[in-house]
């Protein structure tokens, strides 16, 4: 099957490389936070998936256990497990390919190869690996970049950097506030999580959210 | 191992272990659309969280400080759909320009 090689590139690139360049914000806001210059690069390798890293890095930032960092980081890990699924049958990837696929199996990756439904099947792959591989590159060395750069400047809090990972958050949240429902949800999140902060520990306030979550989507209406 | 090497590892080794489980388990899962709307819902109400603890508190107690003006900079950017890094340095400009000044 042929498709437009060329076109299917240059939409994971459009894609890949601003995401990529997002991961100086990561990389900046770990450092800020605490971690070392090695373990944002870790979890930037290893862990690959921004909200959840921004939430390790949020959670550990914010006084909370490892434990509450993880599940957070865990809970937001979710939907990459439900794209694979969306994924699996189209990649027919085994071995080692499915270890290195399934790592990339992002936001990203799984969006663009969605987008490129029209094209056919080849074109979905395509724009799957083009994209996960590109947004895995720039994000990790981007990452680097934006912790070596907060290392050398002091206080996060004089160059904004405090708030610049709340914004990242909002961001992210954005784009799917597109319903009465979602906007609810997002609302009750917030209400909780600060009635909640001065209750119980760090990071346990967001985990508690996850109730609102199950309660509002149980029901179809 | 200090609890930031912990966290890195095991939020890593956990969302590996979520995105290859997709890969293994059928897509027949994927059918319930109870599970679907729970799915939707849930990193919004993890990132709505976050957005407000991360701007809102410090250690236990709920304070309004400079990181409330850049987070509002920002809701105002991503309304006028500026592009992602240009909201975020908007934010940090806004947050950096109170603390410092103000």
């Amino acid at each position: 099957m042929s498709f437009p090689r060329r076109a299917v590139l240059r939409d994971s690139l459009s894609v890949a490389i601003p995401v990529g360049t997002y991961g100086a914000a990561f990389g900046a806001a770990a450092v800020a936070g605490g971690f070392t210059v090695l373990q944002a690069c870790a979890l930037s390798l290893l862990l690959f998936s921004g909200a959840s890293q921004f939430a390790v890095v949020g959670v550990m930032a914010g006084g909370g256990t490892a434990l509450s960092a993880i599940a957070t980081g865990a809970l937001l890990g979710i939907r990459n497990g439900l794209y694979g699924m969306r994924m699996a049958p189209l990649l027919r990837l085994t071995g080692i390919k499915r270890l290195l696929g399934a790592q990339i199996t992002i936001d990203e990756s799984t969006g663009v190869a969605l987008s490129q439904e029209n094209r056919g099947e080849g074109a979905m792959r395509y724009g799957f690996f083009a994209t996960g591989i590109g947004v895995f590159v720039f994000w990790n060395l981007f990452t680097l970049i934006g912790a070596l750069s907060a290392n050398a400047i002091g206080n996060p809090s004089s160059w904004g950097l405090d708030a610049a990972v709340p914004a990242a958050f909002l961001g992210l949240v954005w784009p799917r506030l597109s319903g009465a429902r979602e906007r609810m949800a997002a609302l009750l999140a917030i209400t909780l999580s600060l009635a909640l902060t001065p209750v119980v520990g760090a990071g346990l306030p967001i985990i508690a959210t996850v109730l609102i979550a199950l309660g509002l989507g149980w029901r179809s209406k | 191992m200090n609890e930031l090497w912990i966290a890195t590892l095991g939020a890593s080794a956990l969302c590996f272990l979520l995105k290859f489980l997709g890969y293994t388990l059928p897509e027949s899962i994927l059918n319930s659309p109870r599970l679907q709307r729970v799915n939707l819902l849930i990193p919004i109400v993890l990132l709505s969280a976050l957005v407000a603890t991360q701007t809102l508190t410090k250690e236990s107690s709920v304070v309004v400080d400079h990181r409330l003006a850049g987070v509002a900079v920002a809701a105002v950017a991503l309304k006028m759909r500026v592009s992602f890094p240009l909201m975020m340095l908007a934010a940090a400009l806004t947050s950096a320009a109170v603390y410092n000044f103000l």
